[in-house]
């Protein structure tokens, strides 16, 4: 019998489980790494160990009876060379071997600055949601939640329901935007029912923070409305606009990238042989893209290309409604304007807008200006500052993340070649 | 039920709680460069403003779950 494939799955998110679960179907060896301590993913955060129930039901139960070695609370931070990727985790460094490896690294929020927004009590929309999920609690918070996109709602009405306080749901894109998702709505009666649980959230259209005002946290938001300017105070403010797809591992892998998505053909593979890649890092889409995609990039990874091409149409039919949401929750330009000369750009290194001035570029203001070259390495600015200014984000640098000297040997030295 | 220590402070946090849910609310992790405090923004892991020690290593707050015993210190 011929040795089986092995496939690494990068992210264990919808994407990454389904990958995972239709590559061992398809007869793979499969290894699934996510940085978070259960599978699920940013959507399905908590899921693991709550009670059964919902849309990842099925998923984690597959998963359970399956035979795919789940590695969580692991990062990806070498490629020391072709089919290997390092890793630092709670067992320390290790270095994984793969024939194929499926990229489903998911979405993290964009953050724009504005003022006072490192201020404590300024957390994304789906970030506080994962800190509530992760035990934080809100009860009695005074909770402004705001930026953009279909996230925002579902935050409110998590928080809510956790006993937050939601002052205001302050939507950057105007009605006029949003009517245009109605028709696609009709068809999605599960996006129907889950809209009747925002009942009663006190929303705004055409709504965005101007600044946030607080000596050592957040305590008041100030915003503008089609109603003119509010101030409010609150304890909370949770605010992104909108999602951008993860691509750190993918560039570093040499996948092209464009549009600031991993290009794939209709099959997902990417321009690397053997890397596949599947959910949001092909295009910010939701869940059933993530699923669907998943699925398809797993069968091909594991050699079933025939199965794999059943499921394309599928597959196309998710992206459709990622376009429509892309469309509809357009950033408006005024939020170019909202940071001054003192606002900070690069949290990690403290680079404002005033000190970017001599800078034409993202290359030139990471060289002679340290913005993105601290911890985070531009998670946060990198987005901005493409929105901002147009600049392009940049190759990243090995390790993906800080890492220690001890760990960063571990996961370069190759121990089948030392 | 986990009890850590941060700061010297015990605290108890709801099983399968991350150490982040033990930072108050607003949460305060550490301090910017010029000495500010700052606070979890992403809550998944990209912003590193949740970076806390423990154990004398630098981990991220949203990424750890708490564990009975744990003595975390905020930078």
């Amino acid at each position: 019998m011929a040795e089986r494939l092995r496939i690494l799955v990068a992210g264990a998110g919808p994407a990454g489980l389904a990958a995972a679960l239709a590559a061992e179907a398809g007869g793979a060896a499969v290894t699934l790494v996510d940085a978070l301590p259960e599978p699920g993913g940013q959507i399905w955060r908590g899921r693991w160990s709550a009670p059964p129930g919902g849309a990842s039901a099925p998923w984690f139960r597959a998963l359970r009876a399956s035979a795919v070695d789940l590695r969580l609370g692991r990062r990806v931070v070498t490629a020391p060379a072709p089919g290997r990727l390092g890793l630092t985790g709670p067992d320390g460094p290790e270095i994984l071997a793969y024939d194929r490896l499926v990229l489903a690294t998911g979405a993290r929020e964009r953050f724009l600055p504005f003022p006072g927004w490192t201020l404590p009590g300024v957390l994304g929309a789906g970030g506080l949601q994962a800190l509530v999920k992760g035990g934080l609690d809100v009860r009695g918070q005074r909770v402004v939640v705001a930026g953009s996109g279909p996230l925002l709602l579902a935050v409110a009405a998590h928080l809510r329901q956790q006993g937050a306080r939601v002052l205001l749901v302050a939507e950057q894109a105007p009605a006029a935007a949003l009517l245009g998702l109605a028709p696609g709505m009709l068809g999605r009666p599960r996006l129907l029912v889950q809209a009747l649980g925002f009942l009663g959230l006190p929303l705004c259209l055409g709504a965005w923070v101007t600044q946030v005002t607080g000596s050592d946290r957040l305590a008041a938001v100030q915003l503008a409305t089609p109603g003119g300017p509010r101030v409010l105070e609150a304890d909370l403010l949770a605010c992104g606009f909108g999602l951008v797809p993860n691509l750190d591992l993918a560039r570093l892998l040499g996948c092209a990238i464009r549009a600031g998505q991993v290009v794939v053909d209709p099959l997902l593979r990417t321009t690397c042989p053997g890397v596949f890649a599947a959910g949001e890092a092909t295009g910010i889409g939701g869940v059933e893209k993530s699923l669907a995609e998943g699925r398809l990039a797993g069968l091909q990874a594991a050699g079933q290309e025939a199965q794999a091409r059943r499921r394309l149409p599928a597959a196309e039919r998710t992206r459709a409604w990622g376009r429509a949401l892309e469309r509809a929750y357009a950033l408006r330009p005024e939020l170019r304007g909202l940071a001054g000369p003192d606002t900070v750009l690069c949290r990690c290194e403290e680079v404002t807008l005033g000190d970017l001035q001599p800078f034409h570029g993202g290359r030139e203001a990471r060289l002679h200006g340290r913005c993105g070259m601290g911890r985070c390495q531009g998670r946060t600015c990198g987005p901005a500052a493409e929105f901002l200014f147009g600049w392009d984000p940049g190759g990243p640098r090995q390790p993906l993340v800080p890492t220690t000297c001890a760990d960063l040997i571990g996961a370069l030295s190759d121990p089948e070649n030392p | 039920m986990p009890r850590i220590l941060l700061d010297g402070q015990p605290v108890d946090l709801p099983a399968g709680a991350l150490l982040a849910a033990a930072l108050g609310c607003p949460p305060v992790a550490c301090h910017g460069l010029a000495g500010a405090p700052r606070g979890p923004l992403c809550g998944m892991g990209q912003c590193f403003e949740c970076r806390v020690t423990l154990d004398g290593r630098e981990v991220l707050a949203c990424l750890t779950p708490a564990r009975d015993g744990m003595v975390v210190r905020r930078g």
